[in-house]
Order: C-alpha cells, then structure tokens, then sequence
C-alpha cells in the first residue's frame, strides 16, 4: 500500500474529503456570519445558537406535526429567519451606531437565552433524527465508504454557498448591498430602504445558519449545545477569511475543514486547536485576513 | 489595625467557632439537612440535574420526613460544572445552612473540590454523578462514599464482557481527558489480561462533533472491537457516525466504555441497538425497581431514573438510616456507620461499604433492545449479565487510599 | 478656553473636591473591607469576589482606559492559578511566594501576547487574544503538572512566611483583603499617573499620540503587560482561596464572564468592574439554587444590559450625578 508521511495513501484521501464536508458546514455558517458582518457591522454570536435553533426546529417539526426532512429544509429556515428578524428590528437595530462590542455582548446573551431555554425543555442529552430514506446507506469509493448523506451535504451547502456568492456579485439587490456596505448613508440617499435591507438581510443569514442546522440534524445529535462548540471556530474561520469577505469565507471554511481533517490524521489532539493557531498567524502576517480589505 | 491584632481577633473567633461546634454532639440544630449539589443547566443535567433531586426527596419522603424527632430538609443547587462554584457551594452550605450530607456532585473535578471541603469540616459526601476513581484512591475521605459507579467499573465490565464475546482486538477513541485516558487504560489491561490485543488508539479533543476521521482511522486498523472512551454527545456522536459510515454493518463492533441510558435515549434504538455497555442500575429489572421507577417517573413527565438519580435515592436513604442508628450527623461518625451496615434495597442486594468508601454492589452487563423489541420510550435495554460487586470494582489491594490497613 | 484663570481655578478647585471625594471613598472602601465578614457576609463568597472584582479591574485597565477589548484574559488568569497551585504543593516554596509566580509568569505572557497582538485593531485584536489563550488552553490541557480536567486539587493554604496562618478563613480573608487593596492602589495609581492619561490620550484619539511623539505600540503593551499580571495576581489568589486550580479558569467562558462584569459594572470607571463582578458572582451564587434557568437569566441580564444602560451601572450613576 503506498504511503504518504507515514499514512496509508487510501485512508488520507478518505481524511480529505472528510475534511471537505466539514468544511462545506463550516463555509455555510462562516457565509452567514460574513454576510452580517459585511451589511450590519455586528459580530453575531448567537449564530451557533440559531444553527441549533435550525436543527431542533426540525426535530420539533417531525416529533409533534409529522414534517419529514424535505419540508423541514425549507420551512425550519423559514421559522428561524422570521425569528431573526424580529430580533434585528427588536434589538440589534439599535446599536448599528455604536461600537461592534456591544453587538458582540447582545448577540452573545441572545446565544445564552435561547440554549439555556432549550436546556430547560428538552435537557442536553439530544434527539435522535434519522436521515430521509433515500439518502441512507452509502458508496464505497475504493478510498473509503462514503455515506449518502455525507455526499448530499456537499452538494446542498455547495449550492447555496455558490448560489448566495452569485446573488450578491451578480444581482443588483447584491450591488444595493454591496454599496450599502460601502456607505450606507449614500445609498440611502438614493431612496434605497436600507433600514429593511438590512433586515432581510438578517433574516437570510439566520436562515442559512438553520439550514445548516438542518443538514446537521442526521450527522450529530441534535442538542441544544450543539453549537456551543461552533461558534468560536466558525468566528476564527471568518476573521481568517477577512471579515466581511463572502468568498473568502466560504474557500476558507472549506480550507480550514481540510487542515482540520488532515490534523485529526497526524496530530488528532490538536485538531480543536488548530484553527486558533491558524488565526494567529495570519492576523500577524495579514491583519485584514487572507481576502479581506483593509476597512476602517 | 495592625496584622498582628487581626491574626488575633480571627484567632479567637475561631475559637469560639470551634467551641461552638464542639457543643454539637448529636443531630446539629436537630435538622437533617441533604443538600444535592449537581449540574442543571449543562452537560450533565440530564443523568443527574433536577432527577436527583426528586429521588433525594423521594428518599426523605419514604423514611417519614424525620430521623428521630429531628425534621429532614432537602437543599440543592446547580455547580455549574465550574469547581469553585461547587466548592464555595459546598462552604456556605455547611457553614451557614447547617447543611449535613452532600449527594450527588457529578463532574470529577467538582467532586474533587468539594472532596476537600467536605473531608475538612467532618461532613458526609456522598457521590453518585462524578465518575473518577480518584476520590477513591490518592483522594479519598474518612467522610466520603462513592455509590454509584466509577470509570473503572464502567469500563472493566465491558471491556471483559466484550473479549469474552470474540472480540480479541481493539481500537480505542479516547477523550483527550484524564477520564478518556483512565478508562482506555483500565480497559487495555483488562483486554489483555483475557488474551485479547490493543492495536491502536487516537485522542480526540472533548467535545469533538465529528468524528468521521477518527473512525476511518479505526476502521482502517482493522480492529474487532472499537472502544468508545469518551462520554457524553462524544459517545453519541461518535454512535451515531459510526452507524452512517457502514462500520457496524462492516463488521466492526462497538463498545461505549461511559454509556448512559440518557445517552441511548438521544441516540434512539435505530442507531444504539445492539451496543454493549455496563450499568449499576436498571430500572426495569425486579418489580422493585420498577415501582421506583414509576414513582419516580410521575414526578419527572415520564423519564425514568438514570443510575446516578436511583443511587442518589439509595444513598440518602442508606445515610438515613446511619444517622437514626447512632444519633449524630458528624461526617465520619455517620459514614463509619454506614460501612458497618449492609445496603439492601432496590438498587443494591447486599452492598457495602469499602474502607476506602467504595460502595461495592453488583453491576449489569447490558445489550440494547432493537426498536422491535422494545416496548416503548426507555425501555431499552437486555440485561445479558450481572457481574458480581467483587469483581465489578478495582480490588483493594490495587488502590492507593491511605485509609486502607494493608 | 477663553478664560484661562477662571478655568484654572474651577479645576484647582474641582481638583481639591475630587481629591477629598477620593480619600472619602477610599477610607468607606477600606472600613467595608474591614468590617465586611461581620456583616453577615460569607466570608468565601467575599473572597472570590475580591479575586473577580480585582481581575475585573485589571481587564478593564486595557478596555475602559486604552479602548482594546482582549478575549484572552483567561489565559492569564488560569495560567497563574496553575503556577500558584503548582509551586505551593509540590514546590512548597509558600504561599506568598506561589502568588508571586503565578503574577510573575502572568506578567510575562502578558508582555509576549503584549508584543504579539499589540498592533491589531478592535475585534481583529479580541480574536489573536482569543487565539493565543486556545493555545494555552491547550497547553494547560495537554501538561501534565495541570492534571487534565481534575485540575490541581488540595492546594495548601499555608502561612504567610510563617508568621500568619492562613488555614483560618478570617485570617485568609484579610490577606485577601489586602491584595485586592495593592492591586487596586496600583491600578488606581497607573490609571492617574501620566501613563495613564497617555493610554486615555490613545484611547481617544491614536493619531494625534502617534503625531505628539508618544511610543503608542510600547504604551500600549506596556498596559497590557500590567493588566495581565495583575489578571495573574487575582488568579493566583483565587487558586490559594479555593485550593485548586483548574480547566475552568483558563477556558474562554472565563473570558466572557470577565466582559460581562466590566460591562455591567461599568467599563472605564474605576469602581464599576467591583461592582459588576459583585452582581454577577452574587448571581452565579444566589441563582444556583434555581436549577437551570442561570443560563437565561444571566443572558436576558446581559441584552438588558446592552439595550438599556450601555455605561453599565456606576457608569449610568456617575453620568446622573454630573448631570
């Protein structure tokens, strides 16, 4: 068998694309939180917390009205979403003026009161979600057995990272947002409704947060912590990325799934921990991140 | 006021203090008082949280509400998992609540912590959550009892169940946690020791929500056996991705080492049936158990009792029992008592006390139910085997408490 | 400024009652201290709260005065406990000289995150703070002298240079009481000194340091070198009071529970980081009887916080008052 470092050539091509389809989760939450970083200026720490949100909604949808998978991909971002804009017009909308730590600080007592609510229902033990019917079992690549589900993951996050990509270089609602990013006072000017622009905008990231949440669901226990854990690294993947830059979070949320999948081979005690080392060197190497621009 | 002034005026309070305490022969205040300290709100809420607390007062409740004519009260709260939170917890409770005993405490270094305040001020502590068998080794107490389980307990039974089964080589995933490291090691020896192999193990980081590249790892050593040292949503999550990587249908068998029934509850039968864990409680094993387990579950919207909440009940009771016996609540007096008596009840037949304040009781070796066979929500497992006290727990003579006369 | 001599004299003047409200509020400070424990007050919880009130202030150093928000504290403050723990009871070179390790090595880390991160801005400097304390977090995780997440247990108490023993909770109080007391005199001291004014002149406006000459980047990491040893000292302390040291401290949530003191208390006053950590241990403390609604509560505590009074409480007090 041949080897690479030491490693069986067949098991590190199986840690790789292992490492893609985490990445692909990753680059699903890290766009999310770009996107509000970009338009809102806010650091949304709740993100883990609506990820969450996304699955259980899923789960709660199955338990009590009998709402399979299908549906639940659409309607739990659904739910989420409009639970995401009613915190933006309530709450965050108040402190786009002031300095980013405070939106830090809502977002992260947000992220406290809706874990410990769901704590105190559903405790923390976690939900069992099958996967739909049709995407059990698995293939087997030569390299590996490649689970149905695991390829499905890719493709749907794939889709909506590239489809987001495109509907904000390629739209003019994306050129709206894109100047508003720049000057939001100039492109209010130009009679644009901002204040609901960034709402919706809100809303769609919260979305895509639950929809990943969704796509989870089957892959890990759906438990009211499981985006505790998240959160810090999917913030560590945007600020290398450079905050605010959609497609350098997306290519970094794959790179990092694929550097975490190869340190889970060779140094599997740091794996946690090396997305932080990451970062390090490359806001000391490129203060802005490996895409973004320098802002003030 | 200088230093010196100060030294003296504490050293006189403390005095009196001490004068005080001393006063206090028998029952303190003549209140009993039980004080569950666990986790509410986190990782371990679900096996002990509120569910112990219900079983403490279940255990008050069905002694009379007093011991003697003294009253019995029942105190808790959430440490938070954080060990100065347990420990300060544990201070003000004894030292301003007249708190008596202590249960429950899940999480090894919150035991840990408490461990030191308790065997400080002579008060009881009876553990039933936390896990490590330090507090019955290098850390253990006059004052102090392990009831439930303890990772040795867990993971040796299985372990040896496992081998004896066929399965004669093994790959370890292990917690990157002194516990995940404690029970790897455990458990290796005790594979060895029935003539199995270990051919590998990986360290994965706590909290770890993937676990594919581990399990290819393990799937590529070829082992009969993957043993799951770890707890917890590692466990279930490690389960769960095994399942979906085709690694039980390629023959490969599980082991979860720290399994809990809340654990195969998340997992649902689909993915957990079939998996080997050990257990010092079930609750639907005798008709005793089982009466407890609906009274239990009346309180608590259905759920049934977890082992660490039937051994809370057991212990309280236990203690009880203790202090009616000899009339004092001093931590050592009432514990010493304690490992005089045998402990026969729904959750113990013939149990005691070790010197080293191990309670030693038989456990079970049990399989989980497929979904055909199971009945309904928690009725999860067959109960392939019970392993006697003796040998569920380490030996004696393998411990390093210093309370233990060699 | 106009009028110069009346200006001057209002300040003389102001600067008189000030100075009068300060020894008046410093001798309320120090009797409070003093007669705390008699008051009814568990004397531990008022330990722990001196050990949290003074690594408040000590974060609140770099964000209330030089305007960086770190989210690497704990690193700092865990890392001490650790040191403190460790040279107590195995070393046994005493409690006094365990505190000062535990500072010491603070301080030094202080001064190398100090140099490493010193030049980013805003959260791009709270993330590299946040980076480097994962990695020593998990250096803390993967030594063997922390003993994994049983920690460092039974850490003795001891005396201080054999003259006091600590082993009474009285006694430890007061000894508690008097580090709180030098950590917050330093801190109050740097705060009002030249240095201080000069990281309040940074906080306000960079350039314009930059432009006037002063060393921005030395300032800076000189205050931040200070914050983490006196983040060490609280650490260190707290480890002696509790005896044992262990994964809690040195984990993020440590350095989010720090913010939220600051920012409640009130962030850039002096007395609002105490304060704040006196709610929010008094919380941790009183709400624990309550079961698993702390996590909510403590949350719906910080969005109020945030929506409603942004200068945190003493902040919201000294801004009436002026009014």
């Amino acid at each position: 068998m041949q080897e690479i470092l030491g490693v069986p050539a067949p098991l590190l091509f199986g840690q790789l694309l292992i490492g893609l389809i985490n990445g692909s989760f990753y680059a699903l939450l890290s766009l999310g939180l770009a996107v509000i970083f970009g338009v809102l200026n806010v650091i949304n720490f709740a993100h883990g917390a609506l990820y969450m949100m996304g699955a259980f909604v899923a789960w709660l949808l199955l338990h009590h009205l009998g709402i399979g998978y299908w549906p639940s991909l659409l309607v739990a971002p659904l739910i989420v979403g409009v639970f995401g804009i009613v915190i933006e017009r309530t709450m965050l909308s108040r402190l786009y003026d002031l300095d980013h730590l405070y939106g830090l600080l809502l977002t992260f007592g947000l992220a406290l009161i809706i874990e410990g609510t769901f704590i105190n229902f559903y405790g923390v033990s976690g939900q069992p979600y099958a996967p739909p019917e049709i995407l059990t079992g698995g293939h087997n690549l030569g390299f590996m057995f490649l689970p149905t589900y695991r390829a499905w993951v890719i493709v749907a996050s794939l889709i909506v990272c590239i489809g987001t990509w495109l509907l904000v270089e390629r739209t003019r609602l994306g050129a709206y947002l894109r100047a508003a990013v720049e000057n939001r006072e100039l492109v209010r000017a130009f009679g644009i409704n901002v204040p609901l622009m960034m709402t919706l905008t809100y809303g769609f990231a919260v979305a895509l947060a639950a929809f990943a949440g969704v796509l989870a669901a089957p892959v890990y226990t759906v438990s009211p912590i499981m985006g505790q854990h998240l959160i810090i690294v999917v913030f560590a993947i945007v600020v290398i990325g450079g905050l605010g830059s959609i497609l350098g979070s997306i290519l970094t949320g794959l790179g990092i799934g694929i550097v975490e999948g190869l340190t889970k081979t060779f140094y599997p005690e740091a794996s946690s921990t090396v997305v932080f080392v990451i970062m390090a060197i490359v806001l000391i190497l490129r203060p802005n991140g490996l895409f973004g621009r320098p802002r003030e | 006021m200088s230093i010196k002034s100060v030294a003296l005026a504490s050293t006189a309070l403390a005095a009196l203090a001490a004068m005080v305490g001393a006063a206090q022969a028998d029952i303190s205040d003549n209140v009993v008082k039980i004080g569950v300290l666990n986790d509410r709100s986190g990782l371990y809420a679900d096996l002990s949280g509120e569910g112990s607390v219900v079983a403490a007062r279940m255990a008050v409740e069905d002694f009379g509400g007093k011991v003697g004519d003294a009253d019995i009260e029942v105190v808790s709260a959430d440490h938070q998992n954080k060990p100065d939170v347990g420990s300060s917890i544990a201070r003000e409770w004894i030292d301003q609540d007249g708190v008596d005993v202590i249960v429950d405490v899940p999480t090894s270094s919150v035991a840990l912590a408490v461990q030191q305040v308790t065997s400080e001020k002579d008060t009881a502590f009876l553990d039933s959550g936390a896990g490590s068998t330090a507090l019955t080794n290098d850390q253990c107490a006059p004052t102090f009892v392990h009831w439930t389980y303890d990772t040795y307990a867990m993971s040796v039974g299985t372990g040896k169940a496992v081998v004896e089964q066929g399965g004669k080589s093994w790959f370890f995933l292990t917690a990157d946690y002194a516990f995940g490291h404690q029970l790897e090691k455990d458990t290796s020896a005790v594979v060895k020791e029935n003539g199995g192999e270990v051919l590998g193990s990986v360290n994965h980081p706590l909290s770890t929500s993937d676990f594919s590249s581990f399990l290819l790892q393990a799937q590529a050593s070829g082992a009969d056996v993957i043993g799951l040292a770890n707890a917890g949503g590692d466990t279930t999550n490690a389960i769960k991705q095994a399942n979906s990587f085709g690694i039980v249908q390629g023959g490969q068998k599980l082991a979860a080492l720290l399994g809990f029934i809340t654990d195969v509850d998340a997992l649902g039968l689909d993915v957990a049936q079939g998996l080997t864990l050990t257990t010092g409680f079930y609750w639907d094993r005798t008709d005793e158990t089982r009466e407890f387990a609906d009274r239990f579950a009346e309180k608590m919207n259905g759920q049934k009792p977890t082992m660490v909440q039937a051994g809370v009940y057991s212990a309280v009771t236990h203690y009880l029992k203790a202090v009616d016996e000899i009339d004092d609540d001093g931590g050592e007096a009432v514990v010493t008592q304690m490992k005089k008596m045998p402990i026969n009840d729904f959750f113990a037949e013939n149990g005691k006390i070790r010197e080293d304040g191990r309670m030693v009781h038989d456990m079970y070796l049990v399989e989980v139910k497929s979904p055909d066979q199971s009945e309904g929500k928690w009725d999860y497992y067959n109960i392939v085997k019970t392993i006697p006290g003796d040998e569920a727990f380490q030996p004696l003579d393998k411990g390093s408490c210093k309370l233990v006369s060699n | 400024m106009t009028d110069t001599t009346s200006n001057v004299e209002l300040s003389d003047d102001t600067f008189r009652r000030h100075r009068l409200a300060g020894y008046l509020i410093a001798a309320i400070g120090i009797a409070a201290l003093a007669v705390a424990p008699f008051l009814g007050i568990y004397p531990i919880f008022l330990m722990k709260l001196l050990c949290f009130a003074l690594f408040a202030c000590a974060f609140n150093l770099m964000l209330g005065y030089v305007g960086l928000l770190s989210f690497g504290h704990a690193a700092f403050f865990g890392m001490a406990a650790y040191v403190a723990g460790h040279a107590v009871k195995v070393w046994g070179i005493g409690t006094v000289f365990g505190i000062a390790a535990g500072t010491l090595t603070a301080g030094i880390m202080g001064l190398v995150f100090g140099a490493i991160a010193i030049r980013q801005k805003g959260i791009y400097f709270a993330m590299i703070t946040l980076a480097l304390a994962q990695m020593v977090f998990f250096f803390c995780l993967q030594a063997p002298f922390t003993h994994g997440e049983d920690g460092i247990q039974g850490i003795p108490r001891g005396t201080v240079f054999g003259l006091i023993d600590l082993r009474d909770t009285l006694t430890m109080y007061y000894f508690v009481a008097v580090i709180f007391a030098a950590g917050f005199f330093v801190l109050h001291r740097t705060v009002h000194s030249p240095f201080g004014q000069a990281l309040k002149g940074i906080r306000e406006n960079e350039p314009r340091m930059i432009s006037l000459g002063y060393p921005v980047a030395l300032l800076k990491v000189l205050a931040f070198t200070m914050s983490a040893a006196i983040t060490g000292l609280a650490g260190a302390t707290k480890a002696i009071v509790f005896q044992s040291a262990t994964l809690t401290d040195v984990n993020w949530h440590m350095s989010g529970e720090v913010v939220l003191m600051t920012l409640i208390g009130g962030m850039g006053t002096i007395l609002g980081p105490v304060a704040g950590a006196g709610i929010v241990i008094a919380l941790q403390n009183y709400l624990s009887t309550i079961g698993s609604w702390v996590t909510v509560v403590m949350g719906a505590i910080f969005v109020i916080c945030v929506l409603t009074f942004r200068r945190g409480i003493v902040g919201e007090i000294l801004a009436r008052t002026r009014r």
